[in-house]
C-alpha cells in the first residue's frame, strides 16, 4: 500500500543529509531541554524545527512559571505532590510527580548564564518564572554552544524505520531551501508540542498535532486524549490569551449588565455557557494601580492588543472569547511506556506536549507550572535516554530505512486535489465550539466522530500534497487524526472526569478510574489501562 | 495579522524571514523582505521583538488586516513598543524595562484575596 523509496544515505538530489545519533524534532520547551541533556550525554544532536527555535510554539510568546517545591522540608513536596494528586482523579502518579518535581528544581538554574534569572526586592534570585522568548532565546543559545546542528524553518513530515522497526531517523522538508531533509538517527525524540487545533490560542499556529500522527504511524500509542477542553480567555478577535490580568475580571451579559462570574476554577464553564448566550464584555478595572503600572515589565505582550485597539482594558469594557487549547493545556498526547520517556517503540521518546502529561497532571490541566516543568523534565529524560540508545546500538546506523508516514504524503488511492483550508476549518468546526467540547455528550461526540471520519477517510484515499501543499496537506492529516483519537476517548469515557465533562454523564464511574489507550490510525482502538500497572515507577 | 513592514526604517537585516515562525516573510536578495504569506500569520507579535529597527507592526485581530495607517501607527509611538517593553536591544540594562515577570506569583495572590475579600 505504501509507495515508499528505500532511503540509503549518499543518494544524488538536492536533499539534505545528514547523518547523527540523536535528533529533536521540535525546538520548543521540551525539545531545547532534550537538546541539552542529549548533547551533555555526549551525543552528536540534530535539532529540527518547523518554524524557527526560539520562536515557535506556545512558550516562546508566554511566560511559563515551573512546579517549584523545594528539597527541604521534605514535607512541602510531599504534600505538593498529596494535593495535586487530589485533583487527578485517580489517573496520575505520585512518583512521577516527584521525579517532575525534582528534575525541575536541579535542573532550571543551570540555565543561569543564558537567562538572566531575575532578583527580587531582597535580592533573593527568581527561578520560578521565565519570560518565554528569553526563555527560548536562552535554550537555543546553549544548545549552539553546546554544538547541536539547528535546522530552522525544517518541518518534520514522518519518521523512518529500520527493517527491524526501529526508528532511525526522519524526513522532512526545508521550507525556505526549497529542499528536502533527511536525517537518519540512532534515536528520535519527538518534542513537536501538543495540538490547539490552530484554534488562534497564542503562538500555536505551529502546533498541529505532527509528532503524534508520525508516532502512530510507527506503533506508539495515546493517552489522555479526552483531557483535551481546556480554553483560555483573550480579548475576542485577538490572540491574546495571557490570562493572568483576568484574575481581576469583571463581566458583563450583551446588554452591558454584570454577570454572576467571577474569577475561579469554574470560570471558563461559566463563560462558555455565557458566550453561547451572546457576546461577552469584561473590564478589568478591579486591578490596583500598582499591578497596572508593572503590566507592561511581567507581561511586555499584554496589553499589544489594547493599547493598539485604544481600549483601556482597566476603564472600557471590551468584548472576550476563549481560545481552545486542545492538547496544549490539555493533557493527551503520545503513551509514556517507561521511565526514559520511552513510547515503547524502539528508537523513540516523546517529550513535553508531544508526550501524554497524564502521570503528572491526571484529568486536570497541568496548567502552566505543571506542564513547564514536565517539559524540562521530559525532554532531559528523552534527551538523555535516546543518547544511550543511540551508543548501545551504533551499528544499527547503516541499516536501511523506510519512510513511515502515510496519510497526506501517499494517498492510498487515486491522489485528487483537496482542499486543505477547507479540511482545517471543518476539524476546527468539531473540535472547537463551545457546546461540543466543553459540554460533551455521547451523541454530539458521535456526530462529530462521523464528521471527523469522513475527513480521515478523504484525506487517506486522496491526500498527496505536493510542493509546498505537502507540509499543508500533512498538518491536516494529523489535525484530523488528532481529533479523531480525542473524541474518540471523549466518547468512550462514559462519564465526567476532570475537564472531561459529559452532559449526558455528569458523576465519575469508579469503574472508569483508568486512563484510556488510544491506538490505531485508520481505526481507532480504545482499551482501558489499569492505573500504574503497566507505567514502571521510578522511585 | 501582520500590517506592514515600514520601508523607511527596514534595512532588510532579514531578521524577520528567519524568526518568523509561520514564515510568512520572504528574503529578496539585495531588497527589503515581502509580506509573501500574511495569511498565514498567527499573530504572535514576535516579528516585532526581534526586529531591531521597529519596522513592523502587527493588528491584533487573528484574521483579518485592519488596515492600519502606517503613518498614523509611526506618529502614535507604538512601534517597537513590545521590544521596549521587553527590554531587548538598546533598552536592556534600562532600569524601567527591567524584566519583573517574577512577580506573576504574588499578582495572582494578590487577585486570590481581592476575590476573597467581598
Amino acid at each position: 500500500m505504501v509507495r515508499s523509496d528505500a532511503i540509503a544515505p549518499g543518494r544524488d538530489g538536492d536533499v539534505l543529509r545528514l547523518q547523527t545519533q540523536v535528533l529533536i524534532v521540535g525546538g520548543g520547551l521540551a525539545g531545547g531541554w532534550a537538546a541539552i541533556a542529549a548533547a551533555q550525554a555526549g551525543a552528536s544532536v540534530v535539532l529540527v524545527d518547523k518554524g524557527y527555535f526560539g520562536t515557535s510554539g506556545v512558550t516562546a510568546t508566554a511566560g511559563p512559571g515551573h512546579w517549584w517545591v523545594p528539597p527541604d522540608p521534605p514535607q512541602e513536596r510531599e504534600e505538593a505532590v498529596r494535593l495535586r494528586n487530589a485533583r487527578a482523579f485517580g489517573l496520575a502518579d505520585p512518583h512521577w510527580m516527584e521525579r517532575v518535581i525534582d528534575q525541575t528544581w536541579r535542573t532550571l538554574p543551570t540555565l543561569a548564564g543564558d537567562y538572566a534569572f531575575s532578583q527580587d526586592e531582597h535580592g533573593v534570585t527568581q527561578y520560578r518564572g521565565l519570560r518565554g522568548p528569553e526563555y527560548l532565546r536562552a535554550l537555543r543559545q546553549r544548545v549552539e554552544r553546546l554544538g547541536v546542528l539547528i535546522c530552522d524553518h525544517s518541518p518534520a513530515l514522518e519518521l523512518l524505520t529500520d527493517e527491524d522497526g526501529v526508528v532511525a531517523g526522519a524526513a522532512g522538508v526545508q521550507r525556505q531551501a526549497g529542499r528536502d531533509w533527511i536525517v537518519r538517527a540512532g534515536a528520535v525524540v519527538l518534542a513537536t508540542g501538543g495540538c490547539a487545533f490552530k484554534s488562534r490560542l497564542l503562538g500555536c499556529h505551529t502546533n498541529t498535532g505532527d509528532g503524534l500522527l508520525m508516532g502512530a504511524e510507527v506503533g506508539a500509542e495515546l493517552s489522555g486524549m479526552e483531557f483535551s477542553s481546556y480554553y483560555t480567555i483573550a480579548p475576542a478577535r485577538s490572540t491574546m490569551t495571557r490570562s493572568m490580568s483576568y484574575a481581576f475580571a469583571r463581566y458583563y451579559g450583551p446588554d452591558r449588565r454584570p454577570l454572576d462570574i467571577s474569577p475561579g476554577p469554574d470560570v471558563t464553564q461559566a463563560l462558555a455557557a455565557a458566550l453561547l448566550n451572546g457576546p461577552v464584555f469584561c473590564d478589568l478595572a478591579a486591578t490596583p494601580q500598582d499591578i497596572r503600572d508593572v503590566m507592561p515589565a511581567v507581561q511586555p505582550n499584554f496589553m499589544l492588543p489594547f493599547d493598539r485597539w485604544g481600549v483601556d482594558p482597566y476603564q472600557d469594557m471590551f468584548e472576550i472569547t476563549l481560545r481552545g487549547e486542545g492538547t496544549v493545556r490539555g493533557v493527551g498526547g503520545i503513551r509514556i511506556a517507561d521511565a526514559d520517556c520511552g513510547v515503547g517503540v524502539a528508537g523513540l521518546y516523546a517529550a513535553g506536549d508531544a508526550a501524554s502529561r497524564e502521570l503528572v497532571a491526571g484529568a486536570t490541566s497541568g496548567g502552566g507550572a505543571q506542564n513547564s516543568a514536565w517539559a524540562l523534565s521530559s525532554g532531559h529524560w528523552a534527551g538523555e535516554a535516546a543518547a544511550r540508545f543511540a551508543r548501545r546500538n551504533a551499528s544499527r546506523a547503516i541499516a536501511r530505512a523506510r519512510p513511515a508516514g502515510r496519510a497526506g504524503l501517499r494517498s492510498e488511492r487515486a491522489r485528487r486535489d483537496l482542499d486543505v483550508r477547507a479540511i482545517e476549518a471543518a476539524v476546527r468546526d468539531e473540535m472547537l465550539p463551545y457546546d461540543k467540547n466543553i459540554f460533551r455528550t455521547g451523541r454530539g461526540l458521535a456526530r462529530s466522530v462521523e464528521t471527523l471520519d469522513s475527513l480521515w477517510g478523504e484525506i487517506r484515499d486522496h491526500a498527496e500534497g505536493r510542493g509546498a501543499q505537502r507540509l499543508r496537506t500533512r498538518e491536516a492529516a494529523a489535525l484530523v487524526s488528532a481529533g479523531r483519537w480525542c473524541y474518540g476517548a471523549a466518547a468512550a469515557r462514559n462519564e465526567s472526569r476532570g475537564m472531561h465533562q459529559r452532559e449526558d454523564a455528569p458523576a465519575a464511574d469508579p469503574r472508569l478510574s483508568a486512563r484510556l489507550r488510544v491506538r490505531g490510525i485508520d481505526r481507532v482502538l480504545i482499551a482501558l489501562e489499569r492505573p500504574t500497572a503497566e507505567v514502571e515507577a521510578v522511585k | 495579522m501582520i500590517e506592514f513592514i515600514v520601508e523607511d526604517r527596514c534595512t532588510a537585516c532579514d531578521a524577520c524571514v528567519r524568526v518568523c515562525p509561520t514564515n510568512v516573510f520572504d528574503s529578496r536578495p539585495g531588497r527589503r523582505p515581502v509580506i509573501a504569506r500574511g495569511e498565514d500569520c498567527q499573530a504572535c507579535f514576535i516579528c516585532e521583538l526581534y526586529c531591531p529597527e521597529d519596522a513592523l507592526f502587527v493588528g491584533p485581530d487573528a484574521e483579518a488586516v485592519e488596515g492600519f495607517d502606517p503613518a498614523t501607527v509611526a506618529a502614535s509611538g507604538l512601534l517597537g513598543q513590545y521590544r521596549r517593553d521587553s527590554g531587548w536591544g538598546e533598552w536592556a540594562g534600562d532600569p524601567r524595562y527591567a524584566n519583573q515577570h517574577w512577580r506573576m506569583e504574588s499578582i495572582f495572590a494578590r487577585a486570590r484575596a481581592a476575590v476573597q475579600k467581598p
